[in-house]
């Protein structure tokens, strides 16, 4: 089992075409995903050569969606045309899209997060400015790295990128059911909870990593979502200590503004909610090794 | 793909006219920076001004920074006496030359922002204004109505009508901040800000409502479409290893410390940030010096023009570069470290600074191969990233 993303999963790849899209969908189809299709309009009809695997591309997500049963999206378009690459994607009502894409502006992430509410919800959006997720083994949607660990027991959902994959190094001989980087920017599709909830109900993980950061309120209100519904353990890293107050580091999302936001907060609360919370990435996979008893 | 790209906050005078520009009624106003200038910008006014310190930071009124001028003469008396001046760190190099306002009857408040933990815009409106909103929402939050706004269906005057009879308006001057409302809601949406706030908007003896003082913020990450915004960042204010980091492209900030850090993926560099911060308790308090994230891809190019910046900067010490190989393979890290250093040896720089350096992940036993064999005398290799910081906090502490 896994969360979000399977072996069975069909995916297309939104900017294929383009050199970052080239480049992840050949190293995707390495890490053994089933990658069904790109996506651009210009290029419809033609296909695509990677190694021995001959890629089609469609005209839009619902002419792929239509041609291969795709379920997953994975979105590489550039920030200027991202929020018009989303909106085709929930209108095909595609299961999932992922979206890597890094500087979409915030008026543009608002409004496909809006339209997606309107759309009822039909379509799971991961990131903006994300990793993806993988699920070791079976498939890779985004740009982790698919040689650092093996399918294992452990479920990790963390806002960076870097970060998940030094977590996944530190317990690579553990191994991972899913690994899930929800993003840094100040809108986001899938939150700290919504990959808890899915972890909590996925029957091989057995224990969950969550990483946060400075800015925002999302660790809190997972510190309280972590109380009321997840009886898994849960081991904690936030980054951003010594972050000083007012100066953006890096995320969009990362700045603490007055008094809120901080890591420390986010860590009493965490800890409050019984998650134990580590000071460094090496002190928090002793956490996770020492609850798992491995 | 870019990277760090972040919000922009604005001076008032430039505030003043994005809101002029999209309706929102504001009073004359201009911005010089030499007290002569005063003179005529007060004449153009009719001979009497406000003259106020332009600064990015609150309570410049209590601070001295806010004079009334009666006569030209007064405003260059003024302006001398304010440009220049101090104000909580921030010294006044612009003041603005603001018509007078006509007699305040009351004072509100009316912004949009983004409500992260909604994933939605939001209307704060209230009649408390011209003091600290923060305050007025943790005293008398009754006082402050907070209305979602949703992206795509945005604030038509139904919608400012519904945000203003929440938040209790007075029935007299109800219409006009509705009116507001809708032009704020345009500056909102057609500059790509990440907030608009009028505070005060002040209601005045003629009846009329007037947006008195205000704060914008914009996000950079639509510079793509907003061509006019660049002119409006505040190049000088930035710190001059800031500016140059910003011309290579680099997403650096500098802080306060003496450990110089190079990190990929701004997660890891905060992270970073932390764990030196913890090694120096054990050398004299020693701390990062600043954040710099040279990315995912790392080249040797790259990490040359991010080390030129850390050891140009003079507060450093020592330097940690602390790599994760994810798609980027190690050894090209190594290997970048070694030509950045050649580079920038060749180039004439000062490289006299110790460099620690840890390396994981992808082919990380390649990389680490390459960083010894080169046995550069200023490198050192630790493999963890407890113990790199560790040793490049113990080096900084021994300079």
């Amino acid at each position: 089992m896994a969360i979000f993303l399977t072996k069975d999963s069909k995916v297309i790849v939104q900017g294929m075409t383009g050199a970052t899209g080239m480049k992840h969908t050949k190293l995707m189809l390495a890490d053994g995903t089933n990658i069904v299709g790109g996506v651009n309009p210009r290029k419809a009809g033609t296909s695509v050569d990677f190694g021995d695997k001959s890629v089609p591309v469609f005209g839009s997500v619902a002419e792929a969606m239509k041609e291969t049963g795709a379920d997953v999206t994975v979105v590489f378009v550039p920030p200027a045309f991202a929020k018009a690459a989303v909106v085709e994607a929930i209108d095909a009502e595609i299961p999932l899209a992922v979206v890597i894409t890094e500087g979409i502006a915030v008026h543009d992430s608002a409004a496909f997060w809006a339209y997606a509410g309107s759309k009822g919800n039909k379509t799971r959006i991961i990131g903006p400015n994300c990793p993806g997720l993988i699920t070791p083994g079976q498939s890779n949607a985004g740009i982790i790295p698919g040689d650092i660990t093996k399918p294992g027991r452990i479920g990790l959902v963390s806002k960076s990128g870097t970060l998940t994959y030094q977590m996944m190094y530190e317990l690579r001989d553990i191994g991972f059911s899913s690994a899930v980087g929800i993003g840094g920017d100040p809108v986001i599709g899938t939150t700290h909870i919504d990959a808890l909830a899915a972890f909590e109900a996925d029957p091989e993980t057995e224990l969950i990593v969550m990483i946060g950061e400075i800015g925002g309120d999302a660790e809190e209100r997972a510190a309280d979502f972590i109380k009321a519904n997840v009886t898994k353990p849960v081991v904690g890293y936030v980054a951003g200590f010594t972050a000083p107050e007012g100066k953006t580091m890096g995320h969009a999302g990362a700045i603490v503004s007055g008094s809120s936001g901080t890591a420390q907060a986010k860590k009493e609360a965490l800890e409050a909610a019984g998650v134990k919370v580590g000071k460094t990435p090496s002190e928090t996979a002793r956490l996770a090794r020492a609850a798992l008893g491995a | 793909m870019e990277k760090g790209r972040t919000r922009v906050d604005l001076f008032e005078y430039q505030a003043r006219d994005l809101f002029a520009k999209h309706g929102v009624p504001v009073l004359a106003g201009e911005v010089i920076d030499t007290p002569e200038a005063a003179r005529e910008a007060t004449e153009r006014l009719g001979g009497k001004s406000v003259v106020k310190a332009q600064v990015k930071v609150g309570g410049r009124g209590k601070a001295g920074g806010v004079k009334l001028a009666a006569t030209p003469d007064e405003a260059v008396a003024r302006a001398t006496d304010i440009l220049g001046m101090d104000i909580k760190g921030h010294t006044v190099h612009k003041v603005m030359i603001a018509e007078t306002a006509p007699e305040i009857l009351e004072e509100y408040y009316v912004s949009y922002l983004l409500d992260r933990t909604n994933r939605t815009f939001l209307a704060m409106a209230s009649v408390a204004g011209g003091m600290d909103i923060e305050e007025v929402a943790a005293t008398t939050p009754e006082k402050l109505a907070k209305v979602p706004v949703n992206a795509n269906e945005g604030v038509t005057i139904e919608k400012a009508r519904e945000i203003v009879a929440q938040a209790k308006f007075p029935a007299e001057v109800a219409e006009q901040v509705a009116e507001v409302m809708v032009t704020l809601w345009k500056t909102f949406v057609a500059e790509d800000a990440l907030l608009v706030e009028v505070n005060p908007l002040a209601k005045v003896a003629s009846g009329d409502v007037i947006a008195l003082d205000g704060k914008v913020s914009l996000d950079e990450n639509a510079d793509f479409r907003q061509p006019e915004h660049e002119a409006l960042e505040d190049k000088a204010a930035a710190n001059p290893l800031e500016a140059a980091a910003k011309a290579k492209g680099l997403n650096y900030v500098k802080l306060e410390g003496q450990v110089g850090i190079i990190g990929n993926g701004a997660g890891l560099v905060m992270s970073t940030l932390d764990v030196v911060a913890y090694a120096g308790e054990n050398h004299g308090g020693v701390k990062p010096a600043n954040f710099l994230d040279i990315g995912g891809g790392a080249s040797a190019e790259v990490m040359a023009n991010g080390l030129e910046i850390i050891l140009g900067d003079p507060d450093v010490k020592s330097v940690f570069v602390n790599v994760f190989g994810g798609i980027t393979a190690c050894d090209e890290v190594a290997k970048g470290i070694v030509q950045a250093l050649e580079l920038l040896k060749s180039k004439g720089e000062d490289v006299s600074k110790p460099l620690v350096v840890r390396l994981d992940g992808n082919n990380a036993e390649l990389g680490r191969k390459i960083l010894s064999d080169a046995n550069h005398p200023l490198v050192q290799r630790v493999d963890t990233m407890d113990g790199a910081a560790d040793k490049a906090a113990e080096l900084a502490a021994a300079k």
